[in-house]
């Protein structure tokens, strides 16, 4: 399990401070269709129906489609935002349930649903979500966090 | 703004409504069985060969590039000032940067059966941290095959999981990947190759 080197640097968010039921802070994204062509060259991902109109539209879409992995990096966000540079993401897990689209607001949510310690190190469990102008969530995941506890820091 | 940009949305919403149907009948399933499978012996062959092993120096500006193609503002990904006086000690690639770095071919070419595909999910390990500087090799292998019937017929399920080993020969994180495909036709760019 990674381990924090906490002499450099004071922790924005403990452990100790994290309960169950406890929301994340909303990380808001609005994606256009530029962001799609920046993120297929940057991943690599050039499958068509990303930035192709005729071929999104061909698939029975208005217009091209988000690319999961994309999805996926703003959960890793959200995720990495709330725990800050001392906690630690161990576990990222989403599923693509349905398709989300450029211009629209995509809103990434979680929630803490588990806390325990093991061998000193504590570890929070997240439901995570990306939530759409519907609000349904489109895709829906679970995270599993470290955090510095107090007593390990002193 | 405010109105017109409810308008805008209230549009795309019905376009949503749509097609989340059009997609869940996609994935609906009425059995998971059927005589004729296309799940040859020649695919179960795959089920737990390894790829070839592709190498990647990770470069800071290939990070930074990733990481403002996602929009994710974290100075753990670009400002190396910032990094250095972290719990990381620098640069650091963001959690799913993994996408990047694509792994190798399989010795044999896969058979795909269909021409459309979707990407289900990822569930992603992490053990150590990628550091700018690192060198990660990729290898992927696929764990499952499984296939599912609905309204688009057939469906290729496919489990495959993806291992990163950096320099120090530490696995820094495993990415399990399911992809599904399913359909007839011309295929969709880079179908085989997921």
């Amino acid at each position: 399990m990674a381990t924090i080197n906490s002499g450099i640097e004071t922790p924005t968010l403990w452990f100790e401070d994290v309960a169950i039921g406890d929301e994340l802070p909303e990380v808001e994204k609005t994606p256009d269709t530029r962001q799609l062509v920046m993120y297929a060259g940057a991943s690599q991902d050039f499958v068509a129906i990303h930035y192709d109109h005729k071929v999104a539209a061909e698939a029975g879409h208005p217009k091209v489609i988000i690319h999961g992995a994309l999805k996926s990096a703003w959960l890793g966000e959200l995720v990495t935002s709330w725990i800050g540079s001392t906690g630690r993401l161990l576990e990222l897990d989403v599923s693509y349930r349905a398709i989300d689209f450029p211009d629209d607001i995509a809103t990434c949510v979680g929630k803490v649903t588990d806390t325990r310690t093991e061998d000193g190190v504590g570890l929070v469990e997240l439901e995570i979500g990306l939530r759409n102008p519907d609000d349904l969530i489109t895709t829906p995941g679970r995270a599993l966090v470290s955090l510095p506890t107090k007593t390990a820091f002193s | 703004m405010a109105s017109q940009m409810g308008c805008k949305q209230a549009d795309a919403t019905r376009w949503g409504e749509r097609l989340r149907n059009n997609w869940r009948n996609i994935l609906m399933t009425t059995s998971e069985t059927s005589n004729d499978t296309v799940i040859t012996d020649e695919l179960k062959s795959f089920i737990g060969l390894d790829s070839r092993s592709a190498t990647y120096d990770i470069e800071r500006h290939a990070v930074e590039r990733f990481a403002c193609a996602i929009g994710d503002p974290n100075p753990l990904y670009s400002d190396q000032n910032a990094a250095r006086s972290s719990s990381y000690g620098g640069l650091i690639a963001p959690p799913t940067f993994f996408r990047s770095l694509l792994p190798g071919g399989y010795s044999k070419s896969f058979p795909e059966p269909f021409a459309h595909i979707l990407d289900g999910g990822s569930k992603y390990r992490y053990h150590e941290p990628v550091r700018v500087g690192d060198q990660i090799t990729v290898v992927r292998k696929i764990t499952d095959l499984f296939e599912k019937h609905g309204r688009m017929g057939a469906m290729l399920f496919k489990v495959t999981e993806i291992s990163y080993t950096n320099q120090h020969d530490q696995l820094v994180a495993t990415q399990a990947t399911t992809t599904i495909t399913y359909g007839t036709g011309e295929k969709d760019s880079g179908v085989g190759d997921h």
